[in-house]
Formats: structure tokens, C-alpha cells, sequence
């Protein structure tokens, strides 16, 4: 047994054993930062394991991995390819990131007795999360969703010694996220039904000539569901107060990931499972998805301007950029599924930014509130800076990754002949230049407010991890090799009937 | 000497290197102004470089890397890049010197922002100006709409920050909301973005009904540099800045980049012969004949000078949409050569009106009655740069009007002739009256009603001119507008390929 061979199940397992672990470590002693170093230690470590996989899934094709050396059907199988390589890249990266950047920012938001348990929950959050994305058996998704998302309730709820809304928070979150989690279990039982198994290869393979109404009524199940945990509109209320009220480094990791974890799941169940030659698929994208995006798209970003609380402006802003990635899917072309693929990476960078941004703020300001921006290019420069250019990013400002993104969405609009969503797509981004804007002026032009004024720059350990996500936002925005080509090839493999 | 191709790259990097050596030397200010000078002046020998070997045929290139498939940030100069990135580079170089005795004498904060802002500010014009591709085009346009915005709100307060906001809605607003749709348009329809003689659409588009107009419509107001009405509110908003950026970003590289592409996207996007067969750009033909009166209507109801002079602009770039919008070659020629005409005459204006204030803090145009008599040099450089926006000979404003009514004459819209002739006359009225009165009428401090003044010469010994720096820019700039009248036929010459098809 060497170590490659293993290599597809490493950013599980190790994960998966050293969360425990972390709950055995002091939380009191030197700080916590034992368990801090531990947990950051993993999260790179995971991220090496997702950079090989992608390395290797790029290089030399799909990888089936059997858990227990069980042969699927009957055993699980992790199936790794292009599309949930970058995705597992992504999540653990922003991990690696989060982990070092959060110390300073969640010692002074929580208990410090609960430090070593919130690097557990940090860890658990996202094996869950890579479990949900790795795997190619349909009930193992929902296995690790459910551990992703019950780890999220208890770190959105650990907000509560700052702010005690982040208790109803997250209790709305966990009845909302587990309505979503039933549905998207009842969709699974009733696919297993019509075929007997849970695979989702040897799933594609039963479904593929097997067009009926307990098939049709699953896949609805299924992407309801899904669209619950991705905050579809109108699915997404359960998403503003939690993103709010949850500590600023837990806001920084879930906005970048868990979303675009479940959009990635409905593209991999439309086109892996489903598959797209199935014609209930393309009534789901015309007459749901593309809908409810559009409307996702508008209603949330008008929302997002009047909102005096910068977390709950971010996450509304979240709900209409996870209307772009869906729009990408409705189109029901390879060109829309790329161009939805490299946005949900490149929106991971962009809001992970901002929330770390966020997050500096909170530390030095102690508000969210948008008032506490007030002339905060001049107390925290390096901050404002990285609030500034993710924001340009988010606006879709060419040398930025959202600029990729916004063409990549635009040039499928335009050449699956939908003009008319091609204009949509940048009247909405017109509202965020209102909401992003109005956050700048106050940052640049505004004198800040009694009090606030001896506030001094973040620390380096936060800066570094802000502005490396930053650079990450410029860096792919002008070099697209790794995400638009890869993207393209993942959505080539996808819509190519299964791989 | 250096390649033409590496020139074009080396105009982009140089501004570059010397905003960071800007904002090495905030401690020393005359280092700092040194440093601007010494980025001016390369500026105008890379340019020149280029504007040269264009001249002799060549079209030198250079491409950088491709973003997204098929999709290179590249650059090549052609005649009309070619003038504009010399026109840049070398009235970019005048306003340094200009700034220099406009923010010292002003006592103006913040100024090593200030140039380091106006660095990458003509970095990206050049990008504008250089750019092979529509894609690159966009690029460096949202990066100057981006780099101004300091240097609008340079003040920081109420003013500013109210300018500061429609100048980045509306220029943001279009350029995201109809530019960046239209240029994915294009790419969707030809598989191309590239500037290419001839156009590119003309073949793909041959019976597409409407499409190539709506194009031209998305395009036409999509850049909303070129401030045709109802896009041009950003541009008397961009008033409040310091006058040395109303006099460089409002008169020449932000607003000429605007409708500079329009006419770059007009000869090379659409081209010509296209535009001339299908009627596409007709429309906007009428919108920006609407524009010349409009803005020039308004410009005489504005007593602050600036609003009146930025009026002025909107009106006179509409002059160059036009040209485009005309769909002849002679109209595209007379586009091409306000471009550069325009720039030297209301840069003067600008840099006058700058003087005027730091000299005597004066804004409104009634209270500059007999001023010149204090002022002439800075009236006598007005009185030039007017004489050339109004079009008179012997100055190069003259030469644009006479080709864009021959192009009117050659598309068959003579109304057009009639705009032209009614907007010069406008001209005369609101900005020629400026130095007339400034010379003949008494001071208006008493409030009596105006009165002709007795005395028959300038008194040389009560002159309370601007600093140097404030009064001899605008006189180089007055300078450039007689030499663009005796040298016209040269750059006549020098333009024409544009409207060669091959």
C-alpha cells in the first residue's frame, strides 16, 4: 500500500481523525494556541492532498477510489474529475486560509474555553464539506452534509457571546438546513426505489432510459433541497442573520464554501446522476432554476444596498451571486455550466475576502454596522485596500476574477442566443456597484465617526491570509489556466454523459 | 533606441515606475514634481518613437497575455492611437508643469496621491490608446474611470463626494451595463475582438435586421466618455476636482479615450463601408447633432466658468461622435482631427480658467469683467483657445469643422451643416464673450451696469498675473492650436489609412 494510491481519501480521513483530537487540547494554556496550530496544520495538509488530487485528476483523467477496497456499486466510491477536484480545492484552500487568520479574530469573539472545540467544529464543517464533494455515492452526500451542516449550527451559534441573535440564528439555520436535508433524503429514497442503488454511476446508468414520475418527483426533491442549503431565492432566509451573527471567521469560511458546496452538488445530481438528456432537467432549469436565479438576482441585491449591517449586505449579495451560478446551469449549455463552474471558484475568493475584511473590522472596530466604516481607509489602509479591490472584483472590474466570471457568463448568454439574460446578468451587477460603493465612499470619503478614530491596522496573521485570498482574486483574473480551462474541460466531462 | 513595440509597452510602465517613485519621494516635494517631469518627458520620447514608425507603415504590436481563451491583452498602434497617446503624452507633460503652480499656488492636501493618481491616470490612457482589441479597450477604460476618481474628489468633502458619485455611477453604470454586453456581443458574433480595418462585423452581421444598430446604441452610450447626452452628467460633475485634472482628464485623456474609442469602434468594429450601407449609426447621427445644441445651450445659461467650459466639452465631443456617426470618410477624418484640435483648445481654456482662480479665487464668468486687463497674457491665451473651439482660422479648431461638413454634404444630411454652422455661432457667443468683455468692459464690483472702459491700453504696471507655472502652460498649449492649423495637411496625411479599406 503506498501513499498515492491512498491519496484520494486523505483530505477525509485526516481530517476526520485529527477533529476529535482537537477537542483533547487545551483551550487555556499558551493562548489556545495549541489547538490552533493543530487545526491549521490539518487544514494544510488536506489542501495538499485536494492540490495533488487536482494535479493528478488534471494530468491523467477521473479517479475511483473504493473505500474498503469495496467494489461499487455495493462499496462506496470516492470519484474524483475535474469538477469536484476544483471544488475540493477550493474549499480546502479557503480552510488553510481561514484557520491561520482566524485566531486573533476568535479569541476575542468567543469563550476562550470553547477554542479547542471551535477548531473541532472548524474541521468537522469542512471534512463535511470535502465529504459531500468527493464522493461518488449518492447517500454518502448526504452523510456529510448533514456533518457539515451540524457542525455550521454549532459554530454560527458560538456568535452568541457577542451577539445573542446568533442563537435564533442558528437555530432557524438548523430547522431550515434540516427541512432542506429531509427533502434532499426523501428525493434519494424515492431514486433508490426506481433503481435499487445509490451509486450514482451505476444511478445513471438505471435512470438512463427509466423516465418516470417517481424519477421526476426525486430529482425534485433532490435540487429543492439542495436549493435550500445553497440559499436559492426564495430558499434563502434561513442565510442572512446566519452569516451575521456567526463569529467573522466562521462567516469567512462558510461564504466561500458551503454554498458553492451545494451548488456544486446540484450541477454533479442534474448531470451525474440525472443526466441532461433527461427532459425533466431542462423544464427543472427553465422553469425553476432560470426564475427563480433571475429573481434571486435582482431581489437580493436590492436588498443588499439598504442593509445597515455589512455581514447581512454580504450575504444578501451572496443570494444574487449564487443566482449567477444557477442561471449558468439553466442554460443547459456546456459554455453555462463552465461559466457557472468558474464562478462559484472565483465567488469563494471574492466573498471570502470580503468576510475576512469583515472580520479585521470587527476586530479592531467591534462592529459590523456600516457606520463603524467610516474613514477606515485612513485608520486601517491595508484593509480598506483588500475591502476595496475584492470589492472591484465583486463588481466584475476587468484584472479581477469576477470580471472573468461576468464574461464567461455573458459570452454564454449571448452565444445560447438569451441577449436578454445577458442584460439581466449586468443590470444586477449594476446593484452591486450601489451596495459595494456605498461601503467604498464611506471607507474613502467619510470622516470617521467619535471614538473609532484610535483604531489601529489588523494583525499580520490576519492581514497575510486577506491578502493572499486577494491576490488570489487578481492573480485569476488575469491568469484563467487553472480556473476557466479546467472549468471548461469539467464541464465538457460532465454534460459528456457522466465523464 | 528601443523598438516601436517595446515603446508601446514601455508608455504603459513607464507612468508606472514613475508612480512608485512618486510616492518614494512624498518627503521631497521638488523630487516628487522631478519625478513627474522625468515620467512626462520619456512619455513623449516613447511616444514619439511610435507615432513615427506608424508613420512610416509599420504597425508595431505587442501581446501581453491571453486571459480567457482567444482573448489576448494586446496592443498595436495605428494612426489614429498613434496621435492620441502623443497628444497624451505630450499635454500630459504641460499640465505636470501646470499642476505644479496650480496645487502650490492653491496650497492644495494630499498632492503626492494627487500625482500618483495622474500617473496611472495616463498609463491606462496609453493602454486606451494602444490597445489591439476591444477587450484590451475595455480594460484600460474601466482602469482610468478607476484611477480619476481620486482626483475627483480630491477635496474630500460634501461637493466631491456628491461629484465623486455620479462620475463613478454613470461611467461604471454604462461601461458594466451596456459597454461590457456589447463587447461580449461582438465577440459572441465574430468570434473576435480584435481591430481590424474593414470592421469585423460586416460579414457575420450581412442581413441582421436591427442588431447592428442596437450594437451601435450599446456602444454609442455604453461610452460614456464620449458624453453624449442624456450619458454626459459625469462630466460637469467632475467639476469639482482641482483645475489641473478638469484641464487634462476633462478636456483630454479621459473624455478623448471616450470618444476615441467610438470612433476606434466605429472605423474598426463596424467600419465604415458598413455602418455607410446598413444606416446603423444614423440614429445616433441625429442624437449627437442633438447633443452639439443641447450642451451648448446650456453651456451659455452657466455662469461658473468651469460648468460653462464643460458644457462646452460635451458639446464639442459630440462633434466627434458625429464625425463617426456620419459614416463617410471625410466625417471619420474630421472625428479624428478634433480629437486632437479640441484638446488643445480647451486645455488652454481649462488651464486659464485654473489660473484665473488661483490668481483672484474668481469662479463666476460675470466677475471676470476687466480682469484682462490684470490678465493678459492668461486672456490672450483664452481668447486663442476659444477662437479655436469656436473654429476660426487660423487655428486648428478650424480644420475638423470644415471636414465634418464635407462628410455631412457626402452622407447627404445637409440639416447637419446647419447644426454645425449654429453651434459655431453659439460658440462665439458664451466663450468668445469671456476675454472680449475680460478686455473691453470695466470691472463689475460696483454692481453699475456694465460700461465700456476709457482706457485705451493695458496698464502694464497694475498686471496681477497667476504664478509662471499657472500662465506659460496655457500659452504652450495656445501655441499647439495655431500649429495644428499650419500643420494640418502633414496630419491629414498622416490619418488617412484609417479610412483606407484594404
Amino acid at each position: 500500500m503506498n501513499l498515492e494510491a491512498q491519496l484520494p481519501v486523505l483530505p477525509i480521513i485526516v481530517p476526520l481523525i485529527a477533529a476529535p483530537l482537537t477537542i483533547l487540547m487545551p483551550s487555556l494554556r499558551y493562548g489556545g494556541r495549541i489547538p490552533h496550530l493543530w487545526a491549521t496544520a490539518v487544514a494544510f495538509a488536506a489542501f495538499a492532498a485536494c492540490a495533488a488530487l487536482l494535479a493528478s485528476v488534471a494530468a491523467g483523467g477521473p479517479i475511483s477510489y473504493h473505500l474498503g477496497d469495496w467494489a461499487p456499486p455495493i462499496g462506496i466510491e470516492y470519484r474524483i474529475d475535474l469538477a469536484n477536484a476544483l471544488v475540493l480545492t477550493l474549499v480546502s484552500g479557503i480552510a488553510a486560509l481561514v484557520m491561520p487568520f482566524s485566531y486573533e479574530s476568535i479569541r476575542s469573539e468567543i469563550d476562550a474555553r470553547q477554542l479547542s472545540l471551535f477548531y473541532a467544529a472548524m474541521l468537522i464543517c469542512m471534512v463535511g464539506l470535502l465529504g459531500v464533494t468527493i464522493t461518488g455515492d449518492a447517500f454518502n452526500v448526504f452523510v456529510f452534509l448533514e456533518i457539515s451542516s451540524l457542525s455550521t449550527y454549532a459554530l454560527v451559534a458560538l456568535g452568541g457571546k457577542e451577539d445573542r441573535r446568533a442563537l435564533t440564528a442558528a437555530f432557524n439555520y438548523l430547522v431550515m438546513g434540516t427541512i432542506g436535508a429531509t427533502f434532499f433524503v426523501i428525493g434519494l429514497g424515492l431514486l433508490y426505489q426506481a433503481t435499487g442503488t445509490l451509486n450514482m454511476a451505476d444511478l445513471k446508468y438505471h435512470l438512463a432510459n427509466d423516465n418516470n414520475r417517481m424519477v421526476e418527483a426525486g430529482f425534485a426533491f433532490i435540487l429543492v433541497g439542495m436549493g435550500l442549503k445553497a440559499a436559492m431565492f426564495p430558499m434563502h432566509l434561513w442565510m442572512p442573520n446566519a452569516y451575521a451573527y456567526a463569529p467573522s471567521a466562521v462567516s469567512a469560511f462558510i461564504a466561500a464554501t458551503s454554498t458553492k458546496v451545494a451548488v456544486y452538488v446540484i450541477i454533479r445530481f442534474t448531470y451525474s446522476v440525472i443526466g441532461s438528456d433527461f427532459g425533466f432537467a431542462e423544464a427543472a432549469f427553465d422553469y425553476l432554476l432560470m426564475p427563480m436565479a433571475i429573481a434571486g438576482m435582482f431581489f437580493a441585491s436590492i436588498v443588499a444596498v439598504f442593509q445597515d449591517d455589512l455581514k447581512r449586505m454580504l450575504a444578501y449579495s451572496s443570494v444574487g451571486q449564487i443566482g449567477y451560478m444557477l442561471l449558468g446551469i439553466s442554460f443547459g449549455t456546456e459554455q453555462g455550466l463552465a461559466a457557472s463552474l468558474v464562478h462559484l471558484l472565483n465567488h469563494g475568493l471574492m466573498k471570502g475576502a470580503l468576510f475576512m475584511a469583515a472580520a479585521c473590522v470587527m476586530l479592531r472596530v467591534g462592529t459590523h454596522a456600516c457606520g463603524g466604516y467610516a474613514g477606515l481607509a485612513r485608520r486601517m489602509p491595508l484593509t480598506a485596500g483588500a475591502f476595496i479591490i475584492a470589492g472591484l472584483s465583486l463588481i466584475g472590474v476587468p484584472l479581477t476574477v469576477g470580471f472573468i466570471s461576468k464574461w464567461q457568463l455573458l459570452s454564454a448568454a449571448f452565444d445560447s442566443g438569451r441577449a436578454w439574460a445577458g442584460f439581466l446578468i449586468v443590470a444586477s451587477s449594476l446593484i452591486s456597484i450601489l451596495y459595494i460603493g456605498r461601503v467604498v465612499e464611506l471607507m474613502l470619503l467619510r470622516e470617521p465617526t467619535e471614538g473609532f478614530a484610535a483604531v489601529r491596522e489588523a494583525p499580520l496573521s490576519m492581514l497575510i491570509p486577506m491578502w493572499l485570498l486577494v491576490a488570489a482574486n487578481v492573480y485569476f483574473g488575469v491568469n484563467t489556466d487553472l480556473t476557466v480551462d479546467l472549468a471548461e474541460r469539467a464541464a465538457q466531462a460532465l454534460m459528456g454523459g457522466g465523464q | 533606441m528601443i523598438s516601436p513595440g517595446a515603446a508601446i509597452i514601455a508608455s504603459l510602465a513607464v507612468p508606472l515606475a514613475g508612480m512608485v517613485a512618486i510616492w518614494l519621494s512624498d518627503r521631497s516635494p521638488n523630487l516628487r514634481e522631478a519625478m513627474t517631469l522625468i515620467t512626462g518627458i520619456s512619455l513623449i520620447a516613447l511616444s514619439i518613437i511610435v507615432f513615427l514608425a506608424v508613420g512610416e507603415g509599420a504597425r508595431p504590436g505587442y501581446i501581453l497575455f491571453t486571459v480567457v481563451g482567444g482573448l489576448p491583452i494586446a496592443f498595436q498602434a495605428e494612426p489614429l492611437g498613434a496621435m492620441f497617446a502623443v497628444l497624451a503624452g505630450v499635454l500630459w507633460t504641460v499640465n505636470s508643469l501646470y499642476s505644479i503652480g496650480y496645487m502650490r499656488g492653491h496650497h492644495e492636501k494630499h498632492q503626492t496621491r494627487f500625482y500618483m493618481s495622474f500617473a496611472v491616470a495616463i498609463s491606462s490612457a496609453m493602454g486606451v490608446a494602444y490597445a489591439a482589441n476591444l477587450f484590451t479597450l475595455f480594460i484600460f477604460y474601466e482602469v482610468l474611470t478607476l484611477s480619476t476618481f481620486p482626483l475627483v474628489t480630491h477635496k474630500g468633502d460634501d461637493a466631491a463626494r456628491k461629484g465623486g458619485r455620479v462620475y463613478l455611477g454613470i461611467l461604471m453604470g454604462t461601461s458594466i451595463g451596456l459597454l461590457l454586453p456589447a463587447i461580449v456581443w461582438v465577440y459572441s458574433i465574430a468570434g473576435t475582438t480584435d481591430f481590424t480595418p474593414g470592421g469585423i462585423l460586416a460579414a457575420p452581421l450581412a442581413d441582421a435586421g436591427a442588431l447592428p444598430m442596437i450594437l451601435m446604441g450599446l456602444f454609442a452610450f455604453g461610452v460614456a466618455k464620449a458624453a453624449l447626452i442624456p450619458v454626459h452628467p459625469w462630466l460637469p460633475n467632475a467639476m469639482v476636482a482641482p483645475t489641473p485634472v478638469s484641464a487634462f482628464l476633462h478636456a483630454v485623456a479621459v473624455v478623448k479615450a471616450g470618444v476615441f474609442s467610438v470612433l476606434k469602434i466605429a472605423v474598426y468594429i463596424f467600419g465604415v463601408d458598413f455602418l455607410n450601407v446598413t444606416g446603423a449609426a444614423t440614429p445616433f447621427m441625429w442624437i449627437a447633432a442633438a447633443s452639439i445644441l443641447l450642451a451648448s445651450a446650456i453651456a451659455m445659461q452657466k455662469d461658473n466658468l468651469k460648468a460653462r467650459l464643460a458644457y462646452s466639452t460635451v458639446s464639442q465631443l459630440s462633434y466627434v461622435t458625429l464625425g463617426a456617426m456620419l459614416a463617410t470618410s471625410m466625417g471619420v477624418m474630421g472625428g479624428a482631427m478634433q480629437i486632437a484640435a479640441h484638446a488643445a483648445g480647451k486645455m488652454t481654456l481649462f488651464m486659464c480658467a485654473g489660473a484665473i482662480y488661483v490668481a483672484t479665487h474668481k469662479t463666476q464668468v460675470s466677475e471676470l469683467r476687466g480682469l484682462g486687463r490684470k490678465m493678459p497674457f492668461t486672456f490672450f491665451a483664452f481668447f486663442i483657445g476659444a477662437m479655436s473651439i469656436v473654429g476660426l482660422p487660423p487655428l486648428g479648431g478650424s480644420w475638423p469643422k470644415f471636414l465634418l461638413m464635407l462628410g455631412a454634404a457626402d452622407a447627404g444630411h445637409l440639416a447637419i451643416i446647419g447644426v454645425l454652422i449654429v453651434s459655431s455661432l453659439l460658440n462665439v457667443a458664451y466663450l468668445l464673450s469671456i476675454p472680449v468683455q475680460a478686455f473691453y468692459l470695466e470691472p463689475a464690483e460696483s454692481g453699475a451696469k456694465p460700461q465700456g472702459s476709457g482706457a485705451a491700453a493695458i496698464d502694464w504696471r497694475t498686471i496681477k498675473e497667476a504664478p509662471i507655472l499657472c500662465v506659460v502652460p496655457p500659452m504652450i498649449t495656445a501655441l499647439f492650436a495655431l500649429l495644428l492649423f499650419i500643420f494640418a495637411d502633414p496630419l491629414y496625411a498622416y490619418l488617412t489609412p484609417i479610412v483606407e479599406t484594404q
